[in-house]
């Protein structure tokens, strides 16, 4: 039997099974989380309509939309690289996984430009908004901003970090054509960072 | 390995989980085993128990008369919170799940352990984790908000909310990892011959309960964490006065709280289902009805939570509606319990302790759960809103009927756990007193409550005094009836005769192990060909025959 499998379980295929059901659920509870975010930002953004909309105007869309295109490109990398682990080639995998790391760090870094932006103009959280938009609306709409994206934020540093472990391992030689389940669960946790900057853009961005 | 034949002298398993790989704390600490884990969220739940309990004593004692007894009324509100925090996430949701689920879930299943052993560790360690953060808030000056923490009061306390609030917040992720894991388990861990239409009744009841606990918890979590940024920053999310909507976090606590109290009582259910069957000597009735109304709770379950919001600001279409939805809570409550009844129907009864607190169960589940109903009219609500009657229908409903489950639980099956039975007459003498202590503490709040005294103050008018008495003495007798089998169980530890595999002649899957059960559960691993409840074939001996036998 293979090496990776654990005594309480019948085999490789069965404890696969039960890594990626796992993983599954535990996406599910992550995004049960930002759904509190979420309800949030549609309560607040129908009772103060014309203040969100403005303050979603003065965000730069170019810049959401660069880190859009950043992030589903990363996505693409980490399935090439699953898709190497499944012949074998994990070398190659764990290149692919450093691109997207690369290309993870580039979205936080095109992020931390825009907060600077915020920083700079006032456009801060509660209390501590000082920007154009008077009444309530605007100072709330940035405390879910920052909310929203910052959590975003953390995910993908956590997202960086599962990936370059796995990153490490792939280039130790530790997975092969036959096992390579951390790479899959390692890839779906990423999907779910990029799917729920999806949802964020065009919600924070665009309407 | 069906029950012992008669003579045979029952064994204590030499080898066994308490002494294998090693007996020392740090074996303990660091095991991967889920009897073991199990076990020390039993101790931890029974030690945050205890200390709830302590709480719960104080504020009976300084209820008894209308004015201050023996605290102020800022120490009084701080009790009040501490209580509730403190019984609800230290101990009523994970004391059943994650105590006697770690234990037996895997048993049950035939399996060796749980799907993620190392996962189901680091649950344990998030539990004292966040314990330990909202004990430090307590002792540096707790919080005075209630356990429901409303806005925009707790965003304003000067007391220690902050921390009470991460130590729930953390709490909440063990509870997400142990029902995440048990789900997993349940999917792919099934020994052969276990399929789901034989899955102990036990299995589907944590299964549902474990399906609420991974999605209201990341809510609830998110919530929590909000109110602690918003007190701690001043970000304005909940905060009317800069514009922020304090009813959004009503909605936000009870979206999760309220499938929390399916939490309490779906597990409760659980251990009532494997009792009912194993003291009757019956097979259950309507299998399907009893584990699929399980599921109903937990989908309904999430669509009920305004009706914690009758009185908040909620449209008065809104509360019908959730009024009428809370009642199909009450459907699939009935279908068990009638269910329950009809398995006593023509069975062999044996008034065993947990069979007494089966009993108790009902009375307390049937009691609450129709109080419950009434409350979920939203007229009558209106009345009731607010006062001593809401506190007597939760505790009736979720407390009492929450406690009877976990201490049948620790009866049926201390003799799986420890290999040593207790003793019977003590079992009765302490669950008499604790069931006629809680029905002789809340049965006066329901009067209390129905004449208007609200809940959460620390005086009264003096016509209340009688009724508040009867209360603490009820209270009194509770704390001597569970100081009562805390005593005789330590005592059962060392000097309780031996067990054997199965003192009760119980069918469930889990009696066919030794008793303490071997690290791998099963010598061999096991095929069922029978279903868990199957009693039909048995000749209908009295259940623990044996016992006695051999002191």
């Amino acid at each position: 039997m293979h090496s990776a499998v654990a005594h309480h379980f019948e085999s490789l295929e069965k404890q696969a099974e039960a890594q990626r059901l796992g993983m599954w659920l535990f996406l599910a509870t992550e995004i049960l989380l930002f759904t509190a975010l979420f309800a949030a930002y549609g309560v607040y953004r129908f009772l103060y309509t014309a203040a969100f909309s403005e303050a979603s105007r003065g965000l730069e869309t170019w810049l959401g939309g660069v880190n859009t295109l950043i992030l589903v490109t990363s996505s693409f990398t980490v399935a090439m690289g699953l898709d190497a682990a499944t012949r074998g080639r994990t070398r190659r995998t764990a290149g692919l996984l450093g691109l997207s790391i690369l290309l993870g760090a580039v979205f936080l870094a095109l992020k931390a430009f825009e907060y600077h932006h915020h920083f700079a103009h006032g456009e801060l959280p509660g209390r501590y908004y000082t920007g154009p938009i008077a009444g309530s609306g605007g100072a709330l709409f940035f405390t879910l901003y920052f909310l929203i994206t910052g959590l975003h934020a953390i995910h993908v540093l956590i997202g960086m970090t599962v990936l370059a472990v796995v990153a490490v391992r792939c280039w130790r030689g530790a997975y092969d054509a036959e096992y390579h389940v951390p790479v899959e669960l390692a890839g779906l946790y990423w999907h779910l960072v990029d799917l729920i900057w999806i949802f964020v853009f065009p919600l924070v961005y665009l309407i | 390995m069906s029950p012992l034949p008669a003579g045979d002298p029952p064994v204590y398993a030499a080898r066994n989980y308490l002494n294998t790989p090693a007996t020392g704390l740090r074996s303990w600490l660091t095991t991967l085993d889920h009897k073991r884990i199990g076990v020390m969220f039993l101790v931890a739940t029974l030690v945050a128990f205890a200390l709830g309990g302590v709480f719960a004593l104080l504020i009976r004692i300084e209820l008894l008369t209308p004015g201050p007894t023996i605290m102020d009324a800022m120490t009084y509100n701080r009790i009040f919170t501490l209580h509730g925090v403190v019984m609800i996430f230290l101990f009523m949701i994970p004391a059943i799940p994650s105590g006697f689920g770690n234990f037996l879930l895997p048993i049950m299943l035939g399996a060796r352990d749980v799907a993620f052993p190392r996962l189901n560790l680091l649950s344990f360690y998030l539990y004292l984790a966040g314990a330990a953060i909202a004990l430090w808030g307590m002792i540096h000056g707790g919080a005075d908000t209630g356990w429901t923490f409303y806005t925009p009061y707790s965003t304003t306390t000067t007391t220690k909310v902050v921390p009470i609030l991460l130590g729930a917040f953390v709490v909440g992720f063990s509870s997400i990892l142990t029902g995440l894991n048990f789900i997993v388990t349940t999917h792919t861990l099934r020994a052969p011959g276990i399929t789901w239409s034989k899955l102990p009744l036990f299995v589907w009841s944590i299964y549902a309960t474990s399906v609420i606990q991974i999605l209201a918890t990341p809510v609830l979590g998110m919530t929590l964490l909000l109110v602690a940024i918003e007190h701690a920053f001043g970000w304005g999310i909940f905060d009317p006065a800069r514009g922020g909507d304090p009813v959004l976090f009503q909605h936000f606590f009870w979206f999760y709280s309220h499938p929390a109290v399916y939490i309490m009582i779906l597990p409760a259910m659980a251990v009532m289902s494997e009792v009912v069957c194993a003291f009757s000597r019956k097979n259950i009735f309507g299998y399907k009805a009893v584990a699929y109304s399980s599921l109903g709770i937990a989908f309904v379950g999430f669509f009920t939570w305004g009706h914690h919001l009758f009185t908040s600001g909620q449209s008065p279409y809104d509360a019908g509606v959730f009024g009428v939805l809370t009642m199909f809570v009450g459907i699939f409550t009935a279908i068990k319990i009638f269910n329950w009844v009809a398995t006593l129907y023509r069975g062999s009864i044996s008034f065993k302790t947990p069979f007494l607190y089966f009993l108790g169960f009902l009375f307390f589940l049937f009691f609450g759960g129709m109080t419950g109903v009434a409350l979920a009219t939203v007229s009558l609500d209106v009345h009731w809103q607010d006062t001593y009657f809401v506190v007597a229908h939760f505790h009736f409903i979720m407390v009492g009927s929450t406690i009877m489950a976990f201490l049948a639980a620790l009866h049926y099956w201390w003799p799986k756990l420890t290999g040593r039975l207790y003793s019977e007459r003590w079992g009765l003498v302490g669950a008499v007193l604790i069931i006629s202590g809680f029905v002789f503490t809340f049965l006066p709040q329901f009067l209390l409550g129905n004449e208007g005294m609200p809940r959460r103050y620390f005086a009264y008018p003096a016509r209340y005094q009688a009724l508040n008495v009867a209360s603490s003495a009820g209270a009194s007798v509770l704390a001597i009836g569970f100081s009562v089998v805390l005593v005789y169980l330590l005592v059962a530890l060392r000097h309780g005769p031996v067990a054997g595999s199965n003192p009760w002649g119980s069918r469930g899957y889990e009696w066919e192990t030794s008793s303490p059960p071997p690290l791998e559960n099963f010598e061999v691993v096991p095929a069922f060909e029978r279903g868990p409840h199957e009693y039909h074939d048995l000749p209908a001996a009295a259940p623990g025959a044996g016992e006695g036998r051999h002191a």
